[in-house]
């Protein structure tokens, strides 16, 4: 029987990506004697190498095969971990992604890095090992942890056992197969080189293979050349294994039930109601697939029929239609337009995963940072299971290790700097995520020494990006942080401080249609605040008119609408127009002005505003008539042109053609850049006169 | 019939030039156009589609010669305006202005823009050896966008590189 086992491969692979973050995070999480844990590491570790054996990825399974070995000493107590040991582990974590990272793109790996790991579990192994099986080998296949006998083979081969077109390795991987088999090679029959016959076999093995097989099913493996070696098996009983070892203990072993049997323990370990950080699942680097629940689909599957059984009712109802059905035709409509609504929000809910999927890999990152830094903190993570669209999610990875490389470098002091301005020995970086409103905000906050603002400004100044007798608020010398080439780190470290991060990082946010806010107050620490969108690939929209143009304002941006009345009208410093709401002065800004179209009024005096609001900053943006609101897809206009300055991308309306959505901050940002242009005019004329 | 003599009746290539035998010829194929009464030529294989002209949604401040984007099948296409961009003639919209959409690969990216022109004239058969440098006197369509010159009888067509007019909207028209 053969199967094509490629197909499994992806799968193989994204558990194994699983099973070694769920490897990792419990190991940052393992407190001694703590069984269940190193039960649920030894469990994912040995489906990978289960998996690897099957798909023939043999350095991993080699590598893993010595990480569950020192993995099964601790499990039975044969081993107290010691931090040493973690760390160990931690590193044969990496590499073993580093091996199968090379096995998926078939590519180069950092040799170096796993042959030393290799060295160092050797080593660590060998300390405990009673003797040194230096002539032992073991044939690593997919083995099974031992639950039946010890079975003792010799097997002498007769001389011409090879010219027969046997081959003794074909025979003991069958044994393999049936459980886990070491093997000696007695050579003690060699005759001297000038007597040798190549053609002949002088070696003779003494096979150990603990199985729960029967001396049958061994001997049924040595029918063929039963007549032409001698051949001794003895069995004895070896001691029961503890239970929680891997399911796998049957002995039927084709390579479909072998990956049936990796797939369910590692969905065991995932699911396992001790671990705290639940959801482990691939993090950015394969954008290919998304897991999803059945219960989703099922729904989704549910709505598509519904959908269906309207589109045939109205689909009849036109057939032949006549006006007394117009009723039935428009509760028709009104079902459909249900439908499609809930369809859509199905279809969304899919691509929403829990954050903790970009959380998952700060344990480990705060771990490496602290060691490195040998600063002592601790990592609080909350709101692990707000969700966020999948596109967001992979791109907020990258910046959002860069905060919290930031976070530690320079938030956090060292312990004896704490301990004299009386905090706590340790440090401590929290990272929270909420909803709120239809964004998601994610916040980075350290209790740390917060920003100094003067080695800000003073840097800023040096760098010549501000002049030196500005007055500047405290949020906007916190933004000049995220100038390009800006960096205050005393000494360049590899963890931070070459200050082409933070520049980056705002880029990064605001591509996404987010923001990022910094809030420090010295001795007390600081808090970076990143605002982002839930999806990027709908949003409800307000449609306005702008002369013969259709334009969507996003409605989550709108503070309110309203008819502009003449008394409420004010002309400040020379060209400015600012709205009385209330109590604030809005400006107002002329959309036919800055996007340069022909407009029906022109007129600020009863015109019609929407007022917006973007970083804390209120406008009015001048239109000619309010729309419909509608939901709508948004399409990149990137793709096929480039970003355009105030709009954020274009949708297609009902009637097929194409509406702009508004960038509300851009076209804030695009307004005061115009009035800056204005500014440099008046005062060159006032400098020619 | 004799298939021989059939084959005897296939006139060899460049015998004649007779319509509906195109497609066995060795050479590229090339859709032509008019810009005014100039001719002009792209590489047929990137033609995605040809429509008639719609006003299509104005792009902000965008340059003149770019004249929107237009909703072609769900992708928002934009629309370029290759008169104004090459300034050879006057930019009039009537029923015969067209739109020619080419799409190409670049870097791993495929890019779609709609080019207006006159009209769309004929497809053109050339061989390689058949496109002759453009001498260098000067023009209004800048030589990164010219690929060659093909003669036709007493006419001469300008053979655009797709490529570059896939970037059109990045280079600064001088």
């Amino acid at each position: 029987m053969s199967v094509d086992l490629s197909q499994f491969v992806p799968s193989f692979l994204e558990e194994s990506f699983e099973g070694l973050e769920l490897m990792e995070s419990s190991l940052l999480n393992l407190d001694a004697g703590d069984n269940e844990t190193i039960h649920s590491i030894f469990r994912a570790a040995h489906s990978i190498k289960g998996g690897a054996g099957t798909f023939g990825f043999n350095n991993v399974t080699e590598f893993t095969h010595l990480v569950e070995t020192l993995l099964d000493e601790i499990r039975d107590g044969r081993r107290d971990i010691t931090p040493k040991d973690t760390e160990l582990l931690l590193v044969a974590v990496d590499c073993m992604r580093l091996l199968i990272e090379a096995a998926r793109d078939d590519a180069d790996y950092d040799e170096d890095k796993v042959s030393e790991t290799t060295r160092l579990l050797e080593l660590t192994l060998a300390m405990t090992r009673p003797s040194s099986d230096s002539e032992m080998v073991n044939i690593e296949q997919d083995s099974k942890t031992p639950a039946g006998k010890t079975w003792h083979i010799t097997f002498i081969p007769e001389h011409h056992l090879v010219q027969t077109g046997n081959d003794p390795l074909l025979l003991f991987n069958a044994l393999a197969d049936l459980g886990e088999l070491s093997l000696k090679a007695k050579t003690d029959l060699v005759p001297p080189i000038a007597e040798m016959d190549a053609t002949e076999l002088y070696i003779s093995w003494e096979l150990s293979l603990i199985s729960e097989a029967s001396e049958a099913d061994i001997r049924e493996v040595f029918e063929w050349v039963e007549d032409e070696c001698t051949l001794e098996i003895v069995g004895t009983e070896v001691s029961p294994e503890p239970v929680g070892s891997s399911g796998g203990s049957d002995t039927a072993k084709t390579s479909a039930s072998e990956l049936s049997i990796s797939s369910g323990a590692s969905a065991n370990a995932v699911q396992s109601p001790e671990k705290s950080d639940k959801n482990k699942t691939k993090s950015k680097q394969d954008a290919g697939s998304i897991r999803v629940g059945v219960d989703k689909v099922d729904s989704l599957i549910n709505l598509m029929g519904e959908l269906v059984i309207t589109q045939s009712m109205l689909s009849e109802l036109g057939n032949d239609f006549e006006i007394s059905k117009l009723e039935k035709l428009k509760s028709g409509l009104d079902q459909l337009l249900q439908n499609t609504k809930e369809l859509q929000e199905s279809v969304m809910k899919i691509r929403m995963l829990p954050i903790s999927f970009a959380f998952n890999r700060f344990p480990r990152l705060v771990h490496d940072l602290s060691i490195k830094t040998g600063k002592e903190m601790n990592l609080i993570i909350r709101g692990e299971q707000t969700e966020l669209d999948k596109t967001v999610m992979e791109q907020i990875g990258d910046p959002l290790v860069h905060l919290v490389r930031n976070a530690v470098d320079h938030g956090i002091e060292s312990s004896d700097i704490r301990l004299a301005n009386g905090k706590p020995k340790s440090g401590t970086i929290t990272l929270d995520a909420y909803h709120q409103g239809g964004n998601i905000i994610i916040e980075i906050s350290d209790d740390g020494g917060g920003i100094n603002r003067e080695a800000v400004l003073n840097k800023a100044i040096e760098k010549g990006l501000v002049d030196s007798n500005a007055t500047l608020s405290d949020s906007q010398v916190f933004d000049l942080l995220f100038e390009p080439g800006f960096s205050t780190a005393k000494e360049i470290s590899d963890i931070s401080g070459r200050g082409v991060g933070m520049d980056v990082v705002k880029r990064n946010i605001q591509s996404l249609g987010g923001r990022i806010q910094v809030e420090s107050e010295p001795g007390k620490g600081s808090k970076f605040k990143v605002n982002l969108p839930l999806t990027l690939a709908i949003l409800d929209g307000q449609l306005v008119r702008v002369g013969t143009e259709v334009y969507i304002i996003p409605l989550i941006t709108i503070v309110e609408s309203l008819q502009a009345k003449p008394e409420f009208i004010n002309k400040v410093s020379g060209d400015m127009t600012l709205y009385r709401l209330r109590e604030d002065n809005v400006p107002v800004i002329p959309i036919y002005q800055l996007f340069d179209l022909p407009a029906d009024t022109k007129d600020v005096n009863n015109a019609l505003l929407v007022v917006v609001e973007a970083d804390g900053q209120k406008v009015g943006l001048m239109v000619d008539d309010l729309l419909a609101q509608q939901q709508v897809v948004i399409k990149s206009l990137k793709d096929n042109y480039q970003q355009v300055e105030g709009i954020s991308g274009a949708t297609i309306l009902g009637d097929g053609s194409v509406a702009m959505i508004i960038d509300v901050p851009g076209m804030i940002e695009m307004a005061i850049e115009r009035a800056h242009e204005k500014q440099n005019e008046h005062s060159l004329d006032g400098a020619l006169v | 019939m004799d298939i021989q003599a059939l084959a005897k009746d296939i006139p060899a290539e460049g015998e004649y030039s007779l319509e509906g035998i195109d497609f066995i010829t060795s050479g590229k194929q090339y859709l032509t156009f008019l810009l005014g009464d100039e001719q002009y030529a792209v590489d047929i294989l990137c033609v995605e589609e040809i429509r008639s002209w719609e006003q299509p949604t104005v792009i902000p401040n965008a340059p003149k010669y770019v004249k929107g984007v237009i909703n072609m099948r769900g992708i928002i296409v934009p629309i370029i305006d290759l008169r104004l961009k090459f300034k050879v003639c006057q930019a009039i919209y009537n029923e015969f202005t067209v739109v020619i959409v080419l799409t190409v690969e670049i870097d791993e990216h495929s890019r779609t823009i709609g080019f207006v022109v006159d009209a769309v004239s004929d497809v053109l058969n050339a061989e390689d050896n058949e496109i002759k440098k453009s001498p260098y006197f000067g023009g209004c369509v800048p030589q990164t966008y010219i690929d060659g010159l093909i003669n036709v009888g007493a006419k001469v067509v300008t053979l655009l590189n797709v490529e570059t007019l896939q970037l059109i909207e990045k280079h600064k028209v001088d």
